[in-house]
């Protein structure tokens, strides 16, 4: 036998906000990665920085992305300027890479987020 | 009724191309735990003459003069890798079959003749671009064929790109094939069977589709005849469908090399029971019951066949692993006989449902309980802080004789804060 009254506010439940439910659209394709250096520090990826990495996206320019480059993945900002490519830094003190025809830039997922924790 | 079977390519090796690109392009060969043979290589180390099932030692100057890059097995990476390779699939049909960790079957029933090897290469694209796994579809009416078409989709027979429908094949074209193909490479036909096969002049799948019914029955047993029928598109053996919502928790392993003692196979048992309470726990389940199993290798047939399972009932729903490694101990016990080479053995949780719904009974301790309930959070929490395994029931076992050797293992890059892959 149940007493009292029910919670006023039993008809109004939704489900708790959850980082991983705002931070991730695409569970399969969502890797997380750590960016080490501070090659992006313009676009506020610092060091040990956690990235959310969607691979099941299109990349487009402007986009934060993880490329391979020499077997490496960089994390690096996608631009197309007068039909090149080019993998552009947000650091004055490294360079940026160009991709010329012919060669393929290989693209490893998409930065769709950053998680900075402090402490 | 179109069936695909979507198979990874080398998969635990394109696991491991996924977070080291290094790799790609060279030879690589993924190890077993147990006893270092070879459970996956790149078409490299393929082509270098390392075989499946080779003993590292047996190809170690190979590996050195050609730099062929040897790595331990991590599970624990494939299995996360293979739970979002399945998912991904699963979403190409409505019915799904997990074959093992790397191949499922696909019911691609309703979808018009003429578009399925377009669907297939969506298929091989979609996981490709999502996950990083290459993978291989084929497609036919029953489940050999489809096994069939997907080892000729491997292979680059019939000019298929990564993807084999061999209802686009005529029947000449088909009967060429086949021809082409040795019985052996069959699913199903074992290598005892390919033997006996070829001393009956059957040698090719060809020969095999169109040798007389009678004299495979009379030669074979039942399961043969299947394969038979099914070469010749009647669909003998059912897509079997999991798709249903998590009943059972299953942790199961083929040994590398056979078992035989108690002890052993104890250790292991208590092993896969461990981990699937840890599963339970993370669903935040409880099971009623422990379901145990145990074989010998049904592919040497020469050999004393042995199998059997046991469900041994819990008093109450638990998520203990104490407790349910005891249950699982209790059923390897009962259907344990010696003196037989035991290739597999695995722990099934059943009776699954919410922690939280149990109806308390007169007999339970809940002092017992909350003590329980403390020291099952403090092993997880050990075990997520410091490495899977830090943690365990004694009685699975310290060095581990059926899974060593994890010198040359990658991380963990997508189940441990602490390992993920890294990007400069």
């Amino acid at each position: 036998m149940t007493t009292g009254f029910a919670s006023p506010a039993d008809d109004y439940l939704e489900g708790r906000l959850s980082l991983d439910a705002l931070l991730v659209q695409n569970r399969e394709a969502t890797f997380f990665v750590r960016a080490k250096g501070d090659s992006m520090v313009g676009a506020g990826i610092s060091d040990g920085d956690l990235l959310v990495v969607d691979k099941s996206l299109n990349p487009i320019s402007g986009n934060i992305i993880i490329a391979v480059v020499d077997g490496e993945l960089i994390v690096r900002r996608l631009i197309e300027r007068e039909g090149k490519i080019i993998l552009q830094p947000e650091n004055p003190d490294y360079k940026e890479t160009e991709f010329k025809e012919g060669s393929e830039l290989q693209v490893w997922g998409v930065v769709t987020a950053t998680i900075k924790r402090f402490g | 009724m179109p069936i695909a079977l979507v198979d990874c390519n080398n998969f635990y090796v394109s696991c491991e191309r996924v977070f080291n690109p290094k790799l790609e392009g060279k030879p690589v060969v993924v190890l077993s735990n147990n006893d270092g043979v070879a459970v996956s290589r790149s078409a490299e180390a393929r082509a270098l003459g390392v075989n499946m099932a080779e003993p590292w030692f047996k190809f170690e100057r190979l590996a050195k003069k050609h730099g062929i890059i040897a790595l331990s097995s991590n599970y624990t990476l494939y299995g996360d890798m293979s739970a979002r390779v399945m998912s991904i699939l699963s979403t190409f049909s409505p019915k799904q079959e997990i074959y093992s960790i790397d191949e499922c079957f696909l019911d691609l029933s309703g979808f018009p003749s003429d578009s399925l090897v377009n669907y297939g290469q969506k298929i091989r694209q979609t996981v490709k671009r999502n996950v990083g796994i290459p993978v291989c579809v084929g497609i036919a009416d029953t489940k050999t064929l489809a096994k069939l078409a997907n080892h000729c989709a491997k292979k680059g027979f019939a000019g298929s790109d990564g993807v084999c429908d061999f209802g686009r094949l005529s029947d000449a074209e088909r009967s060429k094939l086949f021809a082409s193909i040795p019985v052996g490479d069959v699913w199903g036909v074992g290598r005892k069977i390919a033997e006996k096969l070829l001393t009956m002049n059957i040698k090719t799948v060809e020969d095999l589709k169109t040798a007389s019914p009678e004299r495979i029955s009379s030669q074979f047993s039942v399961v043969l005849v299947r394969t038979q029928q099914e070469l010749n598109n009647v669909p003998c053996i059912e897509l079997e469908d999991a798709g249903a919502p998590r009943q059972q928790i299953m942790v199961s392993r083929s040994f590398g090399t056979t078992v035989t003692a108690l002890e052993d196979l104890s250790e292991s048992v208590a092993y896969f029971a461990t981990t699937a309470a840890g599963k339970l726990r993370q669903d935040g389940s409880v099971a009623a019951s422990v379901c145990v199993y145990l074989h010998t290798n049904p592919f040497k047939e020469n050999e004393p066949q042995y199998q059997q399972s046991k469900i041994v009932p819990l008093s109450q729903p638990s998520d203990d692993t104490t407790r349910l490694v005891k249950a699982a101990l209790a059923g390897l016990k009962a259907i344990y006989r010696s003196g037989l080479d035991y290739k597999k053995s695995g722990v099934m949780l059943m009776g699954l449902q919410p922690k939280g719904s149990i109806q308390p009974t007169l007999f339970d301790d809940t002092d017992k309980q909350a003590k329980s309930d403390n020291l099952m959070h403090v092993m997880d929490s050990i075990n997520r802080k410091m490495g899977k395994g830090s943690l365990t029931i004694a009685a699975s076992g310290l060095g581990h004789g059926w899974a060593m050797r994890r010198d040359k293992m990658s991380p963990n890059y997508t189940t441990d804060w602490n390992e993920l892959p890294i990007a400069t």
